[in-house]
């Protein structure tokens, strides 16, 4: 286990099902946390609904496990009155994107110094599978049951373009660079956005031909891009294979922002 | 040395608030009750605190329970769409036992209404409105200097009973400008702090926990879910589920009498007048142009946990007589806690009872 000290140990067994992505997410998390040097009495976690958003629960420190797509606005108001607190948001594609997006876009804008690490599984996983603002065009989900017909939120793109200081994109593959994208984001001042696409083999694998953990991840692997590689086969007017999404670093700068630790 | 102004409502809800020691206002704007964010984005700043104008009404109360939590106080201020907006993140602040204010300046509705009237149509609504069981308190100022005063009790109650407090106000007390005397100092009751060795949600004999806030290093779980005392989620167990909601209800409903707070005149007369908020002003002036020991009045300044004993503080009485800006709603708590008859006096549109509607009415029913 990385950072045993950072786990509440009397309240396992969690629920994550077997091949479930969070726990991936939340161990990159704290060891990125870890490395940070951080004290467990200075750092705050927050979250909304959904599976993602029970990860504060497992975690020992004060937690808030708010309602359904406010996490943000919760956590605006403890970052705001508390600057001396750390404050890491744990959230997901419904949370965030569906109930919670105008939430996103204004927390993006006032660049509030604060890390929000978004558990992308395209689907929404708590209530049974049915379709998200992320689930991918086709998909069957258990309310798209003859594909998603809508297009689907690009998380990262909207981050960047409502003005977060850092974003990121990576895969529950990806721990390596997850960590190291997560800690960069606790070092950037103002808002950091990593958004992780991560498996949900219950309620989205199994509807879609990835009934295998394995297989869930192999997909993730396969279909990830960086960011460098898909801007220059774009340069040289290469086609983007079908299903590919980027994932790297897409921004890092210095926007004036809220909430900074004095 | 107090000193005296001239002020509206509004601003004298914002001096009550400062007074108190809020430091923290998360809000959006929406009339009638616009002057009183405007007055805190003016004013915390310069006590070192937060103001913060959030994308809607949903923002603001969630910003405020996340500002609560690490210990300041903390307020918002709207009215009826704002209000109705607020409700999920009102039962979370009830279920997580938020010390937190929420102020309405009522106005004509339903739905968007009469921006620019006053209206008493929220008061189950801040009561009921939020789904489940749980339990709140509600203070109704009549004047400027109310709002400064209830305003800054407002705070007391919910740091002392860690619940959401509600100052229900309306466009006429908090649009009115009156003389006000501020006093230099407000002396504030905080939430006792969680003790040593005790659970974040284990509560003594008067059914509340003590408090630790964010960074008192408890690593305090706050969660909307069914929880035991030690803050984690037991969300099947029947008995968890009993035991916690029943607390969450009790901790203020067996406190009324301590909470209660009203004004009696003439306990003796045997036709009273049940009022709270501005209607009380009318009655009032029906009963100085009409000397007459035969007509009470009963003055609620705390309407919710409703004081129910205070009725009995009028033993000959015959009849009661409410007016309210709404079509009946407190009107319905007053009759289920006498065997006299309970006559309500509705008024809708925006406007205060004259003196001659309620002396009509008097004649009547007495």
């Amino acid at each position: 286990m990385i950072a045993p000290d950072w786990f509440r140990e009397d309240r396992l067994p969690h629920i994550y099902c077997t091949g479930c992505g969070n726990g991936t997410v939340i161990n990159c998390t704290l060891a990125a946390v870890e490395e940070m040097g951080w004290k467990r009495n200075e750092t705050v976690f927050i979250s909304g609904i959904g599976c993602s958003s029970r990860a504060p629960g497992y975690i020992l420190t004060d937690s808030l496990h708010t309602t359904h797509g406010r996490a943000l606005a919760f956590a605006t108001g403890v970052k705001m009155a508390r600057p001396d607190l750390h404050v890491v948001v744990f959230t997901g594609d419904g949370d965030l994107a569906a109930i919670g997006g105008n939430h996103f876009i204004h927390a993006c804008r006032r660049n509030v110094d604060m890390t929000v690490v978004c558990m992308n599984n395209h689907i929404y996983g708590m209530t049974g599978g049915q379709g998200s603002p992320t689930t991918p065009p086709g998909a069957i989900s258990t309310t798209t049951p003859y594909g998603m017909s809508e297009p689907a939120f690009d998380l990262a793109e909207l981050a960047v373009a409502a003005g977060a200081n850092y974003v990121a994109r990576w895969t529950s593959y990806h721990v390596k660079e997850l960590t190291k994208a997560v800690a960069a984001g606790l070092q950037t001042p103002g808002l950091s956005f990593i958004e992780v696409r991560t498996q949900c083999p219950t309620n989205y694998g199994r509807h879609n031909k990835l009934r295998r953990v394995s297989d869930m991840i192999e997909h993730l692997r396969s279909h990830a891009m960086l960011i460098q590689k898909h801007d220059r086969l774009v340069a040289e007017g290469r086609p983007i294979p079908e299903g590919a999404f980027t994932v790297g670093e897409l921004v890092r700068r210095n926007r004036p922002a809220m909430g900074v630790r004095p | 040395m107090s000193r005296v102004e001239f002020m509206q409502g509004n601003a004298a809800c914002a001096e009550g608030a400062l007074a108190a020691g809020c430091r923290f206002f998360g809000g959006y704007p929406i009339t009638p009750s616009t002057e009183i964010a405007e007055a805190m984005a003016r004013k915390l700043p310069k006590a070192s605190g937060v103001f913060i104008s959030m994308e809607d009404e949903l923002a603001s109360i969630a910003a405020v329970i996340g500002a609560a939590w690490t210990g300041v106080r903390a307020m918002t201020a709207t009215s009826g769409p704002g209000f109705s907006l607020m409700m999920e993140n009102i039962g979370y602040a009830a279920m997580t036992e938020t010390p937190c204010v929420i102020v309405n300046i009522q106005r004509g509705g339903p739905s968007t209404g009469q921006p620019t009237r006053a209206a008493q149509g929220d008061m189950l609504q801040c009561r009921f409105g939020s789904h489940g069981d749980y339990s709140i308190i509600a203070v109704t100022p009549n004047s400027v200097q109310e709002m400064f005063d209830l305003t800054a009790k407002a705070f007391d109650l919910a740091d002392r009973f860690r619940v959401p407090t509600f100052v229900m106000s309306d466009e006429i007390v908090g649009h009115m400008r009156e003389r006000v005397t501020i006093p230099d100092a407000v002396e504030a009751e905080r939430s006792s702090p969680l003790a040593d060795g005790s659970l974040p949600f284990e509560a003594g004999d008067n059914g509340i926990p003590g408090f630790a806030p964010f960074g008192s290093g408890r690593a305090v779980h706050v969660t909307g879910l069914t929880h035991d005392e030690r803050g984690y989620p037991d969300t099947t167990d029947p008995e968890a589920h009993d035991r916690l909601v029943r607390r969450l209800v009790a901790k203020v409903e067996s406190a009324r009498r301590e909470i209660a707070d009203y004004e009696v005149v003439n306990p003796d007369a045997e036709t009273v007048f049940v009022t709270y908020g501005p209607p009380s002003r009318t009655v009032e002036q029906v009963m100085r142009d009409r000397p007459d020991d035969s007509i009470g009045h009963l003055r609620l300044r705390v309407v919710w946990p409703f004081p129910e004993f205070a009725l009995k503080v009028f033993p000959n009485a015959k009849v009661f007589l409410m007016p309210e800006l709404n079509m009946g709603q407190m009107v319905r708590e007053v009759q289920r806690h006498v065997d006299q008859p309970v006559i309500s006096i509705p008024k809708i549109g925006g406007e205060l009872h004259t003196p001659a509607e309620l002396v009509q009415a008097l004649e009547a029913y007495r």
